[in-house]
């Protein structure tokens, strides 16, 4: 998008900045005024308003943080003194005036405006064919990375559970991204099909009749061995027909309403997990779901074990590294269905869907079962992830499957940028890998910062709350807010975020 | 029978609306219209603001269930009336003619209409999908087409040649639409970005890409320049001649009324005024003092207008 040569008259920069007409496009171009001025009387404004603001809150906090009451031994309250902290507030909040005064909040100080991709977004587009194979190699390598850079197997287990945390909310962003980001309905209750998948399996595995069956027919331990690569496409369909399930009273709300109705599908989904206690053991959850096998080899120190079957030294490791490249194959195929079927006229009826309903219908699709498809399917991923989540953790109980998840989800899809699998990914990444990162804040622990009674990871929510603001006010549309188009015919250009909808619900 | 009444006496009907009413609560935006749209020709329904035309757009594409009448389309030629009244008594929304096979629109959904009857409309207020290009436009409106075989075709899920085969004969035709258009050179832009003429003309050709026997043009012309306006009567014509598609429009632009339509309508709050050739129409007294002008010297300067 070519701008209009206007940006050479700055009225901020002038002497008054009031007067609009010669701001306006076409007023015949004024030499550049002279800065040195305007530069003094900035900087001197901005100490003025700093120090302004730093008294400001010392006043306000004198009283608030300042005194403190405490207890000494069984006597009467005492009062403490804290004016060097209420000092050190004041002193924060005067130095960050001063920046931003002289950066951000500078009178004068050139404001792009977001017309057509942004910079960042173009060169993400550039990027976009090498980011893809690049994300999915390093996702590869990553454990063997964690190996050595950890120095051995059993050290690296942190950092290849983190890699399979990581993924879990990968592939549901994913699979979220389905719902939201391409049909543009607003689900709040999505942790509901993680919760169908994980249940699914973990009542089947610990099913004694099913166990007992298996066993009847292709010998004992066949249902332990086998019962995960069973169970995964069974939950996956489970989840996607209670993906229709749900899809059929919120079809005809939009917006707040879809919102409020899919997140009470979530709540109901939980309480009925709680409260079903003859089916689901209620609160108590359900244990001894049996460990994932490597395609009926168990992972164990026996001789039929897999690391006696292939030669290696038994090591638990082994169960974890290959549950990570189980969750990375399914995220993969998430990945994959998902472009795949942005291509197919299911997934532009999606993305239709989410640009204008009535148009749609004027042009014969049916958008009911066009939204009924986006739920299953994005629900039959859930579903996948669930089982996953069952056999990783080899305990299912309702408090897995709280709003809180179904929030985090969601989070990951908004930030990420809506419809941009890259986007999401790098998302998930920031959210769940940030979050878990933030409990290694030690450092503050020093002695000249917050003593050794500070526990940082007691301020991981705060932080990350603060994070998303700061990503929204920065990239209101998500990370990768541009949408790329499904087919081209010359070249593949970008759409802005500031065409694309959002959807209605 | 009013979907044999004399006007259309001599050519096949393609719509017949019969005693068409339609009622908002105590408002009646449609009162007892009754018209018949001829195949082959361009058909105008005109009238003041607020005299129903949008509304019997609705009702005949589905977004409206009518309070009351009849709304029957007819696929390869005309049916008797004996057939016409077999179907409506049947209770189903259609059934085989001799000539081919007849569809009562008032008991089909909306997006049946547009699929089963093939009946395509535009907007008013131009809705394009604007995230979405100009050729991911026009491969939308190929939906019904391309999930022939299912919503989640193997074929296509796979991408085994059979599908690309598909594909390639509706990225064919949408072509051949962006060429009618001339949109070629912005195929990859977004929808959005176009300048409002050529999102008229876009939205008509998404709409002719669902393969339309009846094409429902909702003020095609408004906003319009009167370079634009002439391209749109030009690929109006050309729709109507290359094409099996016979056309139904709203319109307040009398030089594209007079010019391109063979049949006009006329409403006046809900009800139907005249109905007949553009000549016969433009010299009705009803029309003259309810739409073209009140009193008759300023009848006389809209008729200049119009081009009597």
């Amino acid at each position: 998008m070519v701008q209009p040569p206007v940006a050479d008259l700055k009225p901020e920069a002038l002497p008054n900045s009031d007067l609009p007409a010669t701001g306006l496009p076409g007023a015949p171009s004024l030499p550049p005024p002279v800065q040195h001025q305007g530069a003094s009387s900035v900087i001197r404004g901005a100490f003025t308003d700093a120090i302004v603001s730093g008294l400001l809150t010392g006043l306000l906090l004198l009283p608030l943080v300042g005194f403190r009451a405490t207890e000494s031994g069984s006597g009467p309250l005492g009062l403490t003194y804290r004016f060097g902290l209420v000092a050190v507030f004041a002193g924060i909040v005067a130095v960050l005036r001063l920046v931003l005064n002289l950066t951000v909040w500078r009178r004068g100080r050139e404001v792009k405006v977001g017309e057509g991709p942004s910079a960042f977004a173009t060169l993400a587009l550039k990027a976009a064919p090498a980011l893809r194979p690049a994300f999915f190699s390093f996702a590869i390598a990553y454990p063997f990375l964690a190996i050595l850079l950890s120095g051995g197997l059993s050290p690296s287990r942190y950092w290849v559970d983190l890699g399979i945390y990581v993924l879990t909310y990968v592939m549901l962003g994913w699979g979220l991204n389905i719902v939201v980001g391409l049909a543009g309905l607003l689900d709040l209750g999505y942790v509901a099909f993680y919760a169908v998948g994980a249940y699914t399996f973990a009542l089947l595995s610990t099913s004694v009749p099913v166990n007992d069956f298996f066993a009847g027919h292709l010998g004992e331990g066949f249902w332990t061995a086998w019962s995960f690569w069973l169970c995964l496409p069974v939950s996956g369909l489970l989840a996607a027909f209670w993906g229709v399930i749900l899809g059929f009273p919120v079809l005809r709300l939009r917006g707040d309403y879809l919102a409020i109705v899919t997140l009470a599908f979530g709540e109901i989904i939980r309480l009925v997990l709680i409260n079903w206690v003859s089916l689901t053991n209620g609160g108590a959850g359900i244990s001894s779901i049996p460990p994932i096998s490597f395609f009926g080899v168990p992972f164990n120190a026996t001789d039929e074990g897999f690391a006696a079957k292939y030669g290696l030294d038994f090591d638990s490791m082994h169960r974890i590294i290959f549950l990570y490249f189980v969750i990375l194959a399914l995220a993969a195929l998430t990945a994959l269905v998902t472009i795949r079927l942005r291509q197919m006229p299911v997934g532009r009826a999606w993305e239709a869907l989410r640009e204008d309903e009535i148009a749609c219908r004027s042009l014969g699709i049916n958008t009911t079962l066009t939204k009924l498809t986006a739920f299953a399917t994005g629900a039959m991923f859930g579903g996948f992830a669930g089982a996953f989540f069952a056999v990783r953790v080899r305990f299912v109980s309702p408090e897995s499957f709280t709003f809180m998840e179904s929030a985090v989800i969601l989070a990951i899809v908004v930030l990420g940028g809506m419809g941009s699998q890259m986007g999401v990914a790098g998302a998930a990444i920031l959210l769940i890998g940030g979050m878990e990162m933030l409990r290694n804040l030690s450092f503050l622990k020093a002695d000249f910062l917050f003593g050794p009674d500070f526990d940082p990871s007691l301020y991981r929510m705060l932080i990350f709350g603060f994070a998303m603001v700061a990503v929204m006010v920065w990239r209101p549309r998500g990370i990768v807010s541009s949408r790329l188009p499904t087919i081209f015919l010359k070249e593949r250009k970008a759409v802005s975020a500031t065409l694309v909808k959002e959807g209605h619900g | 029978m009013a979907s044999l009444d004399p006007v259309a006496g001599a050519k096949t009907p393609i719509l017949a609306v019969d005693h068409l009413s339609m009622r908002f609560g105590g408002l009646i935006a449609v009162n007892d219209v009754s018209f018949v749209a001829a195949r082959g020709e361009v058909t105008a329904v005109i009238g003041p603001n607020g005299a129903g035309k949008t509304t019997v757009f609705n009702c005949i594409t589905g977004f409206y269930k009518p309070s009351a009448g009849r709304l029957a389309l007819f696929h390869g030629g005309a049916a008797t009336p004996q057939e016409l009244d077999a179907v409506t008594a049947s209770g189903l929304s259609w059934g085989r003619t001799g000539a081919g096979s007849l569809y009562l629109l008032e008991r089909l959904p909306d997006h049946k209409v547009a699929s089963w009857a093939r009946v395509a409309r535009t907007f008013q207020n131009i809705r394009l999908f604007s995230g979405m290009t100009v050729l991911e436009n026009l491969l939308v409106a190929q939906h019904m087409s391309l999930t022939s075989a299912g919503l989640l075709n193997p074929a296509a899920l796979l991408n085994l040649p059979s599908w690309k085969r598909q594909q390639k004969g509706a990225m064919d035709k949408a072509l051949y639409w962006l060429h009618q258009i001339g949109l070629m050179e912005r195929a990859d832009d977004p929808a959005g970005d176009l300048p409002y003429g050529d999102q008229r003309r876009l939205e008509i050709a998404r709409a002719m890409c669902t393969n339309p026997v009846l094409l429902c043009l909702d003020e095609p012309a408004a906003g319009l320049n009167p370079r634009e306006s002439a391209a749109l009567n030009e690929l109006l014509l050309s729709i109507r001649r290359d094409h099996d598609t016979s056309i139904l429009l709203i319109e307040h632009d009398m030089s594209v009324v007079m010019e391109i339509s063979d049949h006009v309508v006329v409403l006046e709050y809900g009800c139907k005024i005249a109905d007949g050739t553009p000549q016969e129409v433009r010299t009705d007294p009803k029309v003259i003092a309810s739409y073209l002008g009140v009193e008759e010297d300023e009848a006389a300067v809209v008729e200049a207008q119009v081009g009597a």
